[in-house]
């Protein structure tokens, strides 16, 4: 369970468990049981994931257990990968090469949207992400308001940015955006409308590097491969 | 008031109880209608655009709405469709008074990510430099607070001694307000020739403006009548709303990532005192950032003695690439706890970037914050607080 994901080549040099990590975890498991699905170590970060029927319990176990009474931030990732040009959303013709098949991160997903959210304890100066699956097409979680009354704009922004939806928020309104806003703009397949009405001007004057060498591909961006 | 659950120190409670108990019994008898206030989003005290919706009943606020938005930009969007070098033109502009502070963690989880670390003195420089922001930023404050309740002179206190600070910010950087000088893997250049004497002799104005604004601002009897027990925050209540920085440790919990948090920079190094008060109310948190304007120039003295020799710049590829993974940086900004959560992909740019900024958190305690204060309290707590537009709407 504990195991690091093999991709982060930078903790393989240290495998000696924290035991602050032991113990949030020890309790954790304890609380939730069969409901903390995955936990892994992000540089230092214990990333847990839990059932989405946990989340608001998750929050409560890492109130008054973990001693984590300060409220980080709560937001939530997209994990499939942007379109591209020529993809039928009309992708961005200026994103940094990205993978074109949808991975998960730490402590691994089940679907497209994860909700997640950083807690910290101000007096025992430890802390840890939770994580959550939302689904592909995002269904409701339990808002965090009545554990955390900060967690309130959170949420409002995380509606808003992804189209998730808290039960029991106690006013889910546009907290950034207008009120007639459509869609949700963090979200991979929102296209960043200025490039699509305008390309990066940066992909027309490439500059040529010092020594005469061409840049190398990977440093192109993804609309260019196709004009060479 | 909200001193109402609140066992904070005797002289900040309860002094103007017995006045909110009388005015509540006429508003009873009187039964005065409630009336809309709307406050900004073009208002002085809100520095930028933050507008709150006020509904009043009498002098006293009933409920507090802040409507936010005004400046947002949408960084956490812009971020995945930059490569990392340029993402740090997009993070200077989210505290615009402390720009550099907010190079700091993006740079070391983008570093942390490709395992490379910056060069000793290259951390030196990264330090002294975010601790001038954070100079740069209170003198503002101390200056701009005493403003907001009716003294002028300090403003430009205030304002002239930032100039300095500014003025070496510019000489190390090229930039004063948007440094752009973090680059992966350390700093575009080590100092100019001087430098180091120049900021040593800054650094006495530094602490000379201090001992001024205690005179001036914390003596003053009506300076202290507008914000002893003025908009407490508890120590309970803070951290349930991600209220960080000064505004937290005004409220008595002793906690500073400088020292607290997984170690960055030379912070490790060096010998400082966290300032902390009891109170919890405004003129605390005027207290703590004073303590901290000080505490802040004591440590660049400590850098500048200490700083190693050697280069500025590690090995890094031409192409910054950065590896598979996802990582939460987080430091102590001036405004408060500043975080990225990073998700790397392997590509050239952060697949997403998770933006945690201070007075976000901050401000959202305001609903509760403001709940029964005066009016003319709603002022000092706005300033009190000490948020940046940017800040809040990114």
């Amino acid at each position: 369970m504990a195991d690091e994901p093999t991709t982060d080549p930078a903790d393989d040099a240290q495998p000696t468990p924290n035991p602050k990590h032991e113990w949030m975890l020890g309790q954790l498991r304890d609380a939730l049981d069969a409901d903390l699905l995955e936990s892994a170590v992000a540089f230092d970060d214990l990333v847990v994931r839990v059932a989405p029927g946990s989340w608001r319990h998750a929050a409560e176990v890492a109130r008054d257990r973990l001693e984590c009474d300060y409220l980080c931030f709560i937001s939530a990732i997209d994990w499939q990968p942007a379109p591209r040009e020529g993809d039928d959303a009309g992708g961005d013709t200026s994103a940094p090469v990205q993978p074109t098949e949808m991975t998960f991160g730490a402590a691994g997903s089940a679907g497209r949207f994860q909700v997640f959210a950083h807690v910290q304890s101000t007096g025992g100066h430890h802390g840890l992400t939770l994580k959550t699956d939302v689904g592909d097409e995002p269904s409701a979680v339990a808002s965090w308001v009545p554990v955390y009354p900060g967690a309130d704009w959170h949420e409002r922004e995380c509606w808003e940015m992804f189209g998730v939806v808290f039960d029991d928020h106690p006013a889910l309104r546009h907290l950034y955006l207008p009120n007639e806003f459509e869609g949700h703009p963090l979200r991979k397949d929102f296209p960043l409308l200025a490039r699509v009405v305008k390309p990066w001007p940066g992909l027309v004057d490439v500059e040529a590097m010092p020594g005469g060498d061409a840049p190398e591909p990977a440093a192109v961006p993804a609309g260019d491969e196709d004009a060479s | 008031m909200s001193t109402t659950d609140t066992p904070a120190t005797g002289f900040a409670v309860d002094r103007s109880a017995l006045h909110h108990l009388a005015d509540a019994q006429v508003n009873v008898e009187l039964d005065t209608g409630d009336m809309i206030l709307n406050l900004g989003p073009q208002h002085p005290a809100t520095h930028g655009t933050l507008r709150i919706v006020v509904r009043l009943d009498g002098e006293r606020v009933v409920t507090a709405d802040p409507i936010i938005g005004y400046m947002h930009r949408g960084y956490e969007k812009l971020t995945e469709f930059r490569t990392y070098p340029q993402v740090t033109t997009l993070i200077n502009r989210i505290d615009w008074l402390s720009s550099f502070a907010n190079e700091v963690p993006f740079m070391d989880a983008a570093e942390r990510l490709m395992s490379i670390e910056a060069p000793p003195r290259a951390k030196y420089i990264r330090t002294i430099l975010t601790e001038l922001s954070r100079i740069a930023t209170f003198l503002l404050f101390l200056g701009e607070m005493a403003a907001q309740v009716g003294a002028l002179t300090p403003v430009f206190y205030g304002f002239r001694d930032r100039e300095y600070v500014l003025n070496l910010i510019e000489a190390a950087t090229g930039g004063r307000f948007h440094p752009n000088f973090n680059r992966i893997g350390g700093l575009k250049d080590d100092l100019p020739w001087g430098w180091i004497a120049e900021c040593r002799s800054t650094m006495k104005v530094v602490l000379n403006a201090c001992d001024d604004f205690e005179d001036l601002v914390l003596g003053n009897e009506i300076f202290e009548a507008r914000t002893r027990g003025i908009g407490i925050i508890p120590d309970h209540v803070g951290p349930s709303y991600g209220v960080s920085g000064s505004n937290l440790r005004a409220s008595g919990v002793d906690w500073d990532l400088r020292r607290d948090g997984p170690p960055y920079l030379a912070y490790p190094d060096l010998d400082f005192k966290v300032w902390t008060h009891p109170d919890g109310d405004s003129y605390s948190r005027y207290w703590v950032r004073l303590q901290e304007t000080r505490e802040a120039a004591r440590m660049v003295l400590q850098c500048l003695d200490g700083i190693p020799s050697g280069p500025v710049m590690a090995k890094v590829p031409r192409i910054i690439k950065v590896p598979e993974g996802e990582i939460w940086v987080e430091t102590e900004n001036p405004l408060g706890q500043m975080g990225y959560y990073v998700i790397s992909k392997g590509g050239t740019g952060p697949f997403r970037v998770k933006i945690r900024s201070a007075s976000f958190s901050n401000v959202s305690i305001l609903p509760w914050l403001l709940r029964g204060v005066y009016v003319p309290d709603v002022i000092t707590i706005l300033a009190s607080l000490y948020f940046i537009l940017g800040d809040i709407d990114r």
